[in-house]
Order: structure tokens, then C-alpha cells, then sequence
């Protein structure tokens, strides 16, 4: 039924969304910034004077844990309500809904953006550059591929149960301690760890600490369980909204 | 124009639409509650047995009283929720004018809600850098444009809203309700525009409770009471129809 330029809308509401959050912020792209160095302080704090943590230059490693796991949960939490928050568009334009999520979590890659700014020139001046930071467009796309597909499954339940919006922020609390957001991943038991790789948000913690912090190339089968992972949460994703998209009008 | 003049615009067989009246109630606890007792959620019946065909380059109006179904049926044309039973076709690019900038907020300014609500319809990049003076133009928001929108009289808001949706060229102009909202000047251009679109064999589709809007856009109408239709025809006699109906001494009568 729609026929119009999918690139050109995206690209539009991207822009609309950023332009609205930050218009109204007198610090602007500060706000990016100041979340995870807040974050960083803390858990600096925390794990060098409480629990004593011995790695080297720990601020860049945990930096490589909060960076990736923030922006999941806020593009996840915000692309499980976007079509409930945006119920005016859903009742009155016949744009394809798929684009309401999608949408959601790019913009939140704006933020992604300045964050991994921070992280590499802050990786720059305590490590250096290294040739396998061309890995590193890979594992940020495998993850926005994923959340994209989680924001798109999790916004469709929530048109017909409000509370998975509730779900979703209980699930990004457990998920902080299964993430190696402030640990090393190394200390998870073997037996859990065939299971524990293939969460891509895990997984891009792992592989950006490879990348970054050990100046290594990413492991292949944690890449590839990765890749497996993403591809198949989008395509659920997917699948279960266009089931349920029809439905839309009805309850929102 | 690809489109043949054989295929009608708009096709309606038989369709039926109906909401559940859940009361918003959508959390986890009446969901259990509904599969513990089994119970279905009351229907309420916005349409019934509706089957009407809407040619190329005609501009029909749909009449009746609050309630009376005339919004479930623009939606259903503009393809925002499917019927219940029944078919509705549409053969062409729509473009709807159901609220008042659908699509529009407030804190972009004029000419990046243009740009937004004009991809929302479907317009490529390049249309667009084409057609955003003529749109602007056409509006004569003049240097308001760069404006946040919350600045703007509804009036205003309706002038970019029409000024976005017939530039878009569509085949099927849907329209709710909004032209009310213009200033006599502008309402004369709108219609001016709209009787281009009637001779270049487009095709309209609308609401309006003004007499003498739908007198000078449409020549029929299509009359729903309760979701039912009750006549179609041309204009002045459906809703010479309609209008006694609705009559107080009819109303006597039939009570």
C-alpha cells in the first residue's frame, strides 16, 4: 500500500526525535557525555576501593561494558513504548509501523555515537590505536541489529499488555549482572559460558574489551554465535509484528 | 497516470468493523481474567453491511450524525485498520487529512514538519526538494516557516496540513473535518485547488457537518446512521433526506 522512500522517512523521523530531545536541553549532546562518566565514576569507585579489582586502566574497561549497555537499555525501553507513545501517528498516518521502533532505536544511536566517541579517545590516549578497531562498525551494527529486533517484538506485546514496558525494565536489570558490564567476562564458570556468549550484549562487551582493551582481534565463535543471535531476535522480531500490526488500530 | 479509468477508486463490499470495549483496561490482570472466565469483550459495531464504489474524479461526502460510523469508514479507506468481514479496495496513492497535522509537532518548526509529514505520505527525497517551495507558497505561511509550529494558529496549521497533502498529488483525497478551521480567503483557494483535483478526474473522499462546505465540494453523498448506510446519492437530495430526518417533527413521529 505504501509506496514512499523508506531511507528518506527514517532519515526524517531520526532527525525530528534528536531535534526535539535536544532543543529543549540547555547542555545539549552534554547529557550523552555526562551519563556514562557519571556511571564510570561510580563503578570506578566501587570496584577499586570496595571490592578491590586489580585490572589495569579499569575506567577504559568499564567504559566498554557501560557504553554498549546503556544505549540497550534505553533503546530498548524506549522502543518498547514507541508505538503506544506514538499512537497518534499509528491512528492516522498509513505509514508501515515497522518504522516506529526502527526509528526509536536509531535515534538513541545519536547518543550511541557521542558515547563511543568518549570511549575510543579515551581508548586512544591510554592504549593507541590498533588495526582491529576495524572490527569494531561490526559489533556495534550486530547490536543495533538486535535491539532493533527486541524494541521491534517488545513494542508490539506492549500495544496488547501494557506491562511488558514493566518486564522490560526488570529484564535490563538482570541482564546488568549477566552483561560483563563491571566484571571480566573470564570469571564466568565454563559450564555457564556456552550459553552466556550467545547474548549479543555480552557479546559486544566481550569483543569491544578484545578490540579495545586488549588490543586483539575478536574470538570468531563469539562473533559468529553473535551474528546468529542478532539475526535471529531480528527476524522474530519482525515476524511477530507483522502478525500482530493489524490488530494496532484497534488497541491503542 | 497508470490508473485506468475502468477500476473504481474506492471499493466497499460488505464490510463490517467492530471495537471491543475493553475500557483501556490492557494490563496482564484482565488478560487473565478474560482467559480464566472465558468471557468476550462486549463488541461495539461502528459499521454494518456498508457496500458502496467510488469511481475516478467523483467527490462524495459521508453524512450523519455523531457516532454514526463516518470516521471508521474514512479510516478503514485510508487502509489504518482492516474490517471485520468484507473487502475494502483502494486503487491509487491516497493521501488523508483526518487530524489536524496528524504527523506535526509542535516544537519543529513549519518547514521540518513539512519535510516529515510530506515523507509520511510517501514523497521521495527529491520530490520533496522539488515541491517544498510550492507547498510553502501555497500555505502563505511566508516567514513563519521557520517558526516552532506551537507558534502557529490552528488556522495556520491546517493552511500547511492541506498545502502537504494536495501537493503530494494523490489520486484519493480523504479528508475529516479539517477545512473548517481556515479563514474564508483560504477556504475559496482550497476549493479552487479541489476542483482542479475533480477535473483532473482525482477522486475525494470526506466529512465535513458544514452544509455548505460539502454544497461546493461534493456532488454525492453517502448517509450512515448507527453504523447502517441508509441512502446514497447525489448531494442535495441525500441530505434533504438526512436533514428530516433529523427534524424534530420526525423525530416526534417516529417516537
Amino acid at each position: 500500500m505504501w509506496r514512499g522512500d523508506y531511507l528518506y522517512l527514517i532519515q526524517n523521523l531520526v532527525v525530528k526525535d534528536f531535534k526535539i530531545r535536544y532543543r529543549n536541553m540547555s547542555l545539549g549532546v552534554l547529557w550523552s557525555l555526562l551519563n556514562p562518566l557519571v556511571m564510570m565514576t561510580v563503578y570506578y569507585f566501587v570496584f577499586t576501593q570496595i571490592f578491590k579489582s586489580n585490572l589495569p586502566n579499569y575506567p577504559l574497561f568499564l567504559l566498554c561494558g557501560i557504553v554498549p549497555f546503556s544505549f540497550f537499555t534505553v533503546a530498548w525501553g524506549t522502543g518498547t513504548t514507541s508505538i503506544v507513545d506514538n499512537a497518534g501517528l499509528i491512528k492516522r498516518v498509513p505509514v508501515p509501523r515497522e518504522v516506529v521502533p526502527v526509528t526509536t532505536v536509531l535515534s538513541c544511536c545519536i547518543h550511541l555515537l557521542v558515547q563511543v566517541m568518549l570511549l575510543l579517545s579515551i581508548a586512544i590516549f591510554t592504549k593507541g590505536l590498533n588495526r582491529h578497531w576495524v572490527w569494531l562498525p561490526v559489533v556495534w551494527a550486530l547490536e543495533i541489529l538486535f535491539v532493533c529486533g527486541l524494541a521491534l517484538l517488545s513494542a508490539a506485546l506492549n500495544v496488547f499488555v501494557r506491562d511488558t514496558r514493566y518486564m522490560v525494565e526488570s529484564a535490563t536489570w538482570v541482564l546488568l549482572f549477566l552483561v560483563p558490564v563491571f566484571y571480566d567476562s573470564n570469571l564466568m564458570p565454563p559450564k555457564y559460558r556456552p550459553i552466556y556468549d550467545y547474548n549479543p550484549i555480552a557479546a559486544t562487551v566481550i569483543s569491544l574489551r578484545k578490540i579495545v582493551y586488549e588490543a586483539q582481534p575478536p574470538v570468531g565463535s563469539t562473533l559468529w554465535k553473535m551474528v546468529g543471535a542478532s539475526l535471529t531476535v531480528f527476524l522474530l522480531g519482525l515476524l511477530v509484528f507483522h502478525r500482530l500490526k493489524p490488530m494496532f488500530y484497534e488497541h491503542i | 497516470m497508470s490508473i485506468s479509468d475502468r477500476q473504481p477508486a474506492i471499493v466497499f463490499q460488505d464490510v463490517w468493523k467492530s471495537f471491543a470495549r475493553h475500557a483501556g483496561q490492557l494490563l496482564i490482570r484482565d488478560r487473565l481474567i478474560q482467559l480464566l472466565r472465558s468471557q468476550r469483550l462486549e463488541k461495539f459495531h461502528a459499521l454494518r453491511e456498508i457496500s458502496f464504489t467510488v469511481h475516478h474524479g467523483e467527490s462524495v461526502a459521508v453524512i450523519g450524525h455523531n457516532g454514526a460510523g463516518k470516521s471508521t469508514l474514512l479510516n478503514l479507506a485510508t487502509n489504518l485498520c482492516r474490517p471485520d468481514q468484507g473487502r475494502v479496495e483502494i486503487h491509487g496513492r491516497i493521501a488523508a487529512l483526518l487530524d489536524l497535522g496528524a504527523g506535526f509537532h509542535p516544537d519543529l518548526t513549519g518547514a521540518e514538519n513539512v519535510r516529515t509529514n510530506a515523507s509520511l505520505l510517501g514523497l521521495s527525497r527529491r520530490e520533496v526538494r522539488e515541491k517544498f517551495d510550492e507547498m510553502v507558497a501555497f500555505s502563505e505561511i511566508g516567514d513563519f516557516i521557520n517558526e516552532p509550529l506551537r507558534t502557529y494558529s490552528s488556522g495556520m496549521v491546517m493552511r500547511l496540513a492541506f498545502s502537504v497533502a494536495v501537493t503530494v498529488d494523490p489520486d484519493i483525497l480523504i479528508i475529516d473535518e479539517v477545512l473548517g478551521v481556515g479563514d474564508v480567503a483560504f477556504f475559496a483557494k482550497c476549493q479552487e485547488r479541489i476542483m482542479q483535483f475533480r477535473h483532473a478526474g482525482k477522486t475525494i473522499l470526506c466529512v465535513s457537518h458544514s452544509n455548505a462546505t460539502l454544497k461546493d465540494l461534493c456532488t454525492r453523498a453517502v448517509w450512515l446512521d448507527h453504523g447502517r448506510m441508509m441512502d446514497d446519492g447525489p448531494l442535495a437530495q441525500v441530505v434533504d433526506a438526512y436533514k428530516s430526518a433529523m427534524s424534530p417533527q420526525a423525530a416526534y413521529s417516529a417516537g
